[in-house]
């Protein structure tokens, strides 16, 4: 009964709605009862629509705005002893909303599949994930002058930590290097330089080179942390490369993000960025313990990315995509957009605000929008 | 009646001036650097010819024959003696000279794909905007490579660099702006549309200009000083040189002066047409007036926020607004602002003369503009404005009838625009009625601080008034207070009762009997005038006297501050708030349900009963419980902040307990018996670990004031009601200050190893590193005084610096989204109909209309019931 009336306002109103009406349903409730509450809730919802005309942008922007300058520029975020180092508040903001290609702090929640994600797992899955160079793993760097050789002494200890043994240790590192002769003892590694006129300069540049040689781990991470969500754990890293990690059987694929948007955008794709943009700005602010509604973020988010890439709230992001000569030369650089504007004789239309504002006339939002239209007589 | 023809302009086409136009529009050909002869005329032909217009009163303009403000001016030129390159179009002439063959004039790509490209960029012309056309565009000119031989005509190209700022070189070899503009002639305008240039519009040619405009006169006033000297505007100044220098250059060609010379002088043509445009190329040396300060040209004055285009078209000024210092009056209702006298005789509202209210505003004109309330101005059906004098005032009085408007003084109930900067959200700018007060100042309600952001230690705000019917009638309907009671930000109330209001009510709702007089005049004074709801005995509950404010029909049950949060139907405890039937049954108010940007109370009541009731109701209460502290009395004291003998003990026992607990750390540190954290050092561990036990240590004696804090003083109250400070705050001042921040960390910066001389290095106890131990009444040591100065500082620091970076994320923002708009259909569209959202927000639903951003399911239900 009730629920084919319920069938009938799917159509009128939000999923989250109903949802919400079928959670908080008195419990001695009759098809009557059910109809009368759902007629009542859709009259106030279509109450509660917008006007047309309404500018929602400059209300995001005047929602951020305002608050933001309530935000503090706090960089670091320590919450005790088990989080991350991230950048929060004010600069993080900016840092989204410019769509920086590298940020500073670059991070990953990498959610595990069962049985890994229990305590006794984690850590070891979580050494797994974190990048090792030869160094980590090395006691000691020697360089025989005399034979042109580097030999290197690995700590074994914490090569059987990371399950990896010297054979094939030596065999990545071969890889790695296409013009050493690498060879193996028992607890050193020696690499000689095949290149006949090799002299010590180029010795010491091989041993830094050695140093810096990835060895196991994904690129990228540089550290990483088992932290308990609820009832499991999950692994945070400082460094992203979800790439990679997305390529790991034991990873949960559905829930492991990173907090790189360009990333996000690269592997899952523009709708994902968008999504990404929207809870990361929403972490900083709750953070913050501003009250901004999330309508007005995925407005922003949106408007970054209806055109399929990323664009930045930038004078060469959005604000470079406007149609409006005048609008575009308003914000920066005026005098570039001009002479743009009049090598291919660019008309201006005048359909945004800030041209009409500029030549005194009405802006076309709100009250504004409405106009006559005369029938000529025939 | 007069006729009004009204033009809108639909659209502005940008190009480049032709040799051709620029002759066409000019009224002069200037030919000498003179600009007044010995009468100080301006000179025929000089740059200062009436014919461009004039700046001079009484002089007529020879072009047009109008005076000084209504001749807008008419453009003049000068005729170059030898081509000069424009510093704007310096790369276009570079790619255009690198990528055509320097014989034929053609694009060097092979024609079949330049074929090719032509037919992408027609089909990217049916698309709308020019995005994609300039795409292409861009894809075609950096993948364009230099070539040896032409593809077209076989002839060897040579390599061709930029000497920057104007200078072209072939093979190292100078090549003049003559031979330049010969060859982008020769360029072809199927050509021009590969390099994205319009022909119609820009042919390459012009990028090389044989002829200059000059702007007109008006555009360049001359300055008279008061000696009688005239001070020329800068581009007069530039624009003397370049005639100059034209006119040297062209007498030494005719003389036929060495080539050496010749160059020279064009050189400095180049130069100085150069800086005409724009004085801040990278690599010249900016011209300079002769006191050294360097000119201003055309391209400072378009750009940057002085400039014309942000300072002067995105900005406007107003008349008929006022400014002064505000101060609060919470006596005036919400949506009222009191004005003084002086403004209300200074601005004016126009109202127009019918035959129906003449004696009305014959009124006003009688009693002219010195006394209150008179009329200052009358305006004419033709347009002719009158200043109504003591002289004027009787033959004003006779002529005036139906069609006149009369500029009257301002009155009460009058509209006006409030405003404060900075103007952050539409809240920064509410239309409030206006209140004519005695006083200097002007007054606002203190409950509508909030949204302004305004406090009263000095502040100013503006005053506008709106001067048309259409201006009035938007400002009342869209932008008065009621209507702007719930942020669109995040959909609750966003003013709300601040302060002494809030501790008046807390205390009113705590007050169990209130003899009935008492609570009459306190009714009386808040604005209630029907009593018939007052229980009829001799005293009567705070509560009861709060429940006067509400309507009789309205249930309500909400959380207060020191309820324990859970489940809200649930909640047992007596602070928890119940109003059934118009009644306050218990409860403590407190800032949760009647302050600012929180609670449902304010946002349940304009729900359902209007926001002209919400307003209303909110400044009763207001008025309600500033009132009973008028009746109670209320300050703060020192005594406040006395603890009794076993609370300070306390308090000493925990931060005794911390310092040993620090001390067995760092020694726990000290013989590597610490163990450390995963991930981190035993360094790190030890500081993490006595950041704990410091941050521990403060919680703890925080709350052994809150268990003291049981009388309740004044500083109690006001932390416990939310009406200013809390009780961490209070614990600060009693009892512990606790450990200084500075950069996310306890301060460790200063001498090498220690904070200050007096440590020693390595000293890592809490009192070395920024922990300040007792509260402010007790006092600060020297050190600790230290440590809180250099939080204080870095705070300040912090403001300073976050205000330019958020007020330029908010132009950016602003900038980009302004023109971001709902459509008919519910679609959300920018300026070019492209589509952002289908649906704002996913459901349509318009924030500042919804309850905390959502539609209030569970109310509508339970009201149904």
């Amino acid at each position: 009964m009730t629920d084919e009336i319920f069938k009938e306002y799917e159509e009128k109103l939000p999923k989250l709605i109903i949802d919400e009406i079928k959670a908080n349903l008195p419990e001695k409730a009759d098809a009557a009862k059910v109809r009368k509450i759902l007629e009542a809730v859709h009259a106030e919802y279509e109450k509660s629509k917008l006007d047309a005309g309404e500018c929602v942008g400059l209300l995001s922007a005047q929602s951020i705005g305002e608050q933001g300058t309530q935000a503090t520029l706090d960089t670091f975020h320590f919450s005790g002893v088990s989080e991350m180092n991230v950048t929060m508040g004010l600069p993080r903001i900016i840092e989204i909303l410019d769509a920086r290609k590298t940020i500073s702090t670059p991070m990953m929640e990498i959610y595990l599949n069962a049985p890994y994600n229990q305590k006794e797992n984690v850590k070891k899955q979580a050494l797994l994930v974190k990048e090792i160079k030869l160094k980590d793993v090395a006691t000691e760097f020697l360089v025989n002058i005399a034979d042109m050789i580097i030999k290197v002494d690995i700590d074994e200890q914490k090569l059987k930590d990371l399950d990896l043994t010297l054979a094939n240790l030596s065999k990545t590192l071969s890889k790695a290097m296409k013009s050493l002769k690498i060879k193996q003892d028992t607890v050193s590694i020696i690499a000689k330089l095949e290149d006949k006129d090799a002299n010590l300069n180029s010795l010491y540049k091989l041993k830094e080179k050695l140093k810096e040689t990835h060895i196991s781990g994904i690129k990228g991470v540089t550290q990483v942390l088992p932290v308990k969500r609820g009832s499991e754990y999950i692994v945070l890293t400082a460094g992203s490369n979800l790439k990679a990690v997305l390529a790991l059987e034991w990873v949960d694929k559905e829930r492991t993000t990173s907090n790189d948007i360009y990333e996000i955008a690269a592997t899952l794709g523009i709708e994902a960025a968008r999504e990404t943009i929207i809870d990361e700005l929403l972490k900083v602010i709750k953070a913050q313990g501003l009250k901004i509604d999330i309508r007005h973020l995925m407005i922003i988010s949106d408007t970054m990315c209806v055109s399929g890439a990323i664009k930045g709230i930038t004078r060469y992001g959005v604000v470079n995509e406007k149609s409006s000569v005048l609008a575009r030369a308003s914000f920066e650089t005026p005098i570039k957009h001009i002479m743009r504007a009049s090598l291919v004789g660019e008309e201006d239309k005048l359909h945004s605000v800030i041209e009409n504002v500029m030549l005194n006339q009405v802006v076309p939002l709100g009250t504004g929008m409405p106009v006559l239209k005369a029938k000529k007589k025939e | 009646m007069e006729e009004y023809v009204y033009k809108k302009v639909s659209s502005i086409v940008f190009g480049l001036l032709s040799p051709k136009v620029v002759k066409k529009m000019s009224a002069v050909k200037v030919v000498t650097p003179e600009l007044y002869d010995k009468e100080g005329y301006p000179v025929d032909g000089g740059l200062m010819d009436t014919r461009m217009g004039v700046i001079d009163p009484g002089l007529r303009c020879k072009t047009c024959g109008s005076k000084i403000k209504e001749c807008v001016g008419h453009f003049g030129y000068i005729e170059l003696a030898r081509p000069v390159i424009n510093i704007n179009l310096v790369s276009l002439i570079s790619t255009l000279l690198k990528f055509t063959c320097r014989e034929c004039g053609k694009i060097l790509i092979p024609k079949v794909k330049a074929d090719k490209i032509i037919e992408s960029l027609a089909a990217a012309d049916k698309e709308v905007g020019l995005e994609k056309r300039r795409k292409i565009v861009k894809h075609v000119i950096t993948s364009l490579k230099t070539t040896n031989k032409c593809p077209h005509c076989k002839a060897r190209q040579l390599k061709i660099t930029i000497e920057k700022p104007t200078t072209f070189l072939e093979n190292e070899k100078r090549i003049t702006p003559i031979e330049i503009r010969a060859r982008l002639e020769k360029i072809s305008d199927e050509d021009c549309e590969l390099f994205g240039l319009n022909p119609k519009y820009a042919r390459p040619e012009w990028a090389v200009q044989t002829i200059l405009p000059i702007p007109p006169v008006t555009i360049r006033p001359s300055i008279t000083l008061e000696s009688g000297e005239r001070s020329e505007d800068d581009l007069t100044h530039k624009l003397g040189d370049i005639v100059r220098i034209n006119q040297r250059l062209f007498e030494n060609i005719n003389a036929g002066a060495p080539e050496i010379i010749i160059e020279d002088l064009w050189d400095l043509l180049q130069y100085h047409v150069t800086t005409f445009y724009n004085n801040e190329v990278a690599q010249l040396p900016p011209a300079r007036h002769r006191s050294g300060q360097p000119l201003k040209t055309l391209a400072e004055r378009i750009k940057s926020k002085e400039g014309r285009i942000r300072y002067n078209l995105a900005g406007k000024r107003t008349n008929f607004s006022a400014r002064t210092v505000i101060s609060p009056d919470p006596m005036i209702g919400l949506n009222e602002v009191g004005i003084p006298l002086i403004m209300a005789m200074k601005l004016t509202v126009p109202e127009r003369v019918t035959a129906w209210n003449i004696n009305y505003l014959k009124a006003f004109v009688q009693k002219g503009s010195d006394k209150y309330p008179g009329a200052n101005y009358v305006i004419r059906p033709d347009g002719k404005k009158k200043k109504i004098t003591e002289e004027m005032k009787e033959q004003i009085l006779e002529e005036i009838q139906p069609g006149y408007i009369i500029e009257r003084h301002l009155m009460d109930g009058d509209i006006s625009v409030f405003n404060r900067q900075p103007s952050l959200h539409r809240m920064s700018m509410m239309c409030h009625k206006i209140k004519v007060l005695p006083g200097r100042t002007l007054r606002l309600n203190p409950s509508v601080c909030h949204p302004y952001n305004a406090d009263f230690d000095g502040d100013e705000m503006n005053l506008h008034i709106p001067q048309t019917e259409e201006a009035r009638a938007e400002a009342e309907i869209l932008m008065e207070v009621p209507t702007q009671l719930i942020s669109p930000a995040f959909g609750l109330s966003i003013m709300g009762c601040i302060q002494d209001s809030i501790s008046g009510n807390f205390l009113l709702a705590r007050d169990p009997e209130i003899k009935k007089e008492i609570a009459v005049k306190l009714l009386v004074d808040s604005g209630i005038t029907d009593f018939s709801r007052l229980p009829s005995k001799k005293t009567i509950s705070g509560r009861d006297v709060f429940s006067m404010l509400l309507p009789d029909d309205f249930n309500f049950s909400a959380h207060s501050k020191l309820c324990k949060k859970g489940p809200e139907a649930e909640c047992k405890d007596a602070n928890h708030i119940v109003i059934k039937d118009g009644k306050l049954l218990q409860g403590t108010l407190d800032s949760a349900n009647l302050g600012k940007g929180a609670g449902l109370l304010l946002r349940n009541l304009h729900q359902k009963y209007g926001q002209e009731f919400a307003v209303d109701f909110l400044a009763k209460v207001a008025k309600l419980g500033v009132n009973y502290l008028f009746h109670k009395g209320f300050t703060v004291g020192i005594s406040d902040m006395d603890l009794p003998d076993d609370a300070n003990q306390k308090i000493e026992n925990a931060l005794e307990e911390s310092t040993i607990t620090i001390r067995e750390l760092i020694s726990a540190c000290a013989d590597r018996t610490l163990e450390a954290f995963p991930g981190k050092t035993i360094e790190e561990t030890l500081e993490l670990k006595i950041i704990e036990t410091l941050n521990n240590v403060r919680n703890k004696t925080g709350n052994i004031v809150a268990e003291y804090s049981t009388k309740l003083t004044p500083t109690v109250i006001m932390a416990r009601s939310g009406a200013r400070g809390s009780v961490l705050t209070l614990g600060q001042m009693t009892a512990c200050i606790g450990q200084q921040v500075l950069r996310g960390k306890r301060i460790d910066k200063g001498y090498k190893g220690r904070t200050l001389s007096a440590f020693r290095a390595g000293d890592l106890t809490e009192s070395a590193r920024g922990f300040v131990k007792y509260g402010y009444k007790r006092g600060t040591t020297p050190a600790e005084y230290f440590f809180a100065a250099m939080t204080g500082r870095d705070s300040l620091m912090d403001t300073a610096l976050r205000t330019p970076k958020s007020g330029y994320l908010y132009r950016r923002l602003s900038n980009a989204m302004q023109d971001i708009k709902v459509d008919y259909d519910g679609t959300v569209r920018d300026a070019s109909n492209k589509i952002i959202q289908f649906s704002y927000g996913e459901d349509g639903v318009d924030v500042s209309r919804s309850v905390g951003g959502k539609i209030d399911v569970k109310r509508i239900i339970q009201n149904l019931k």
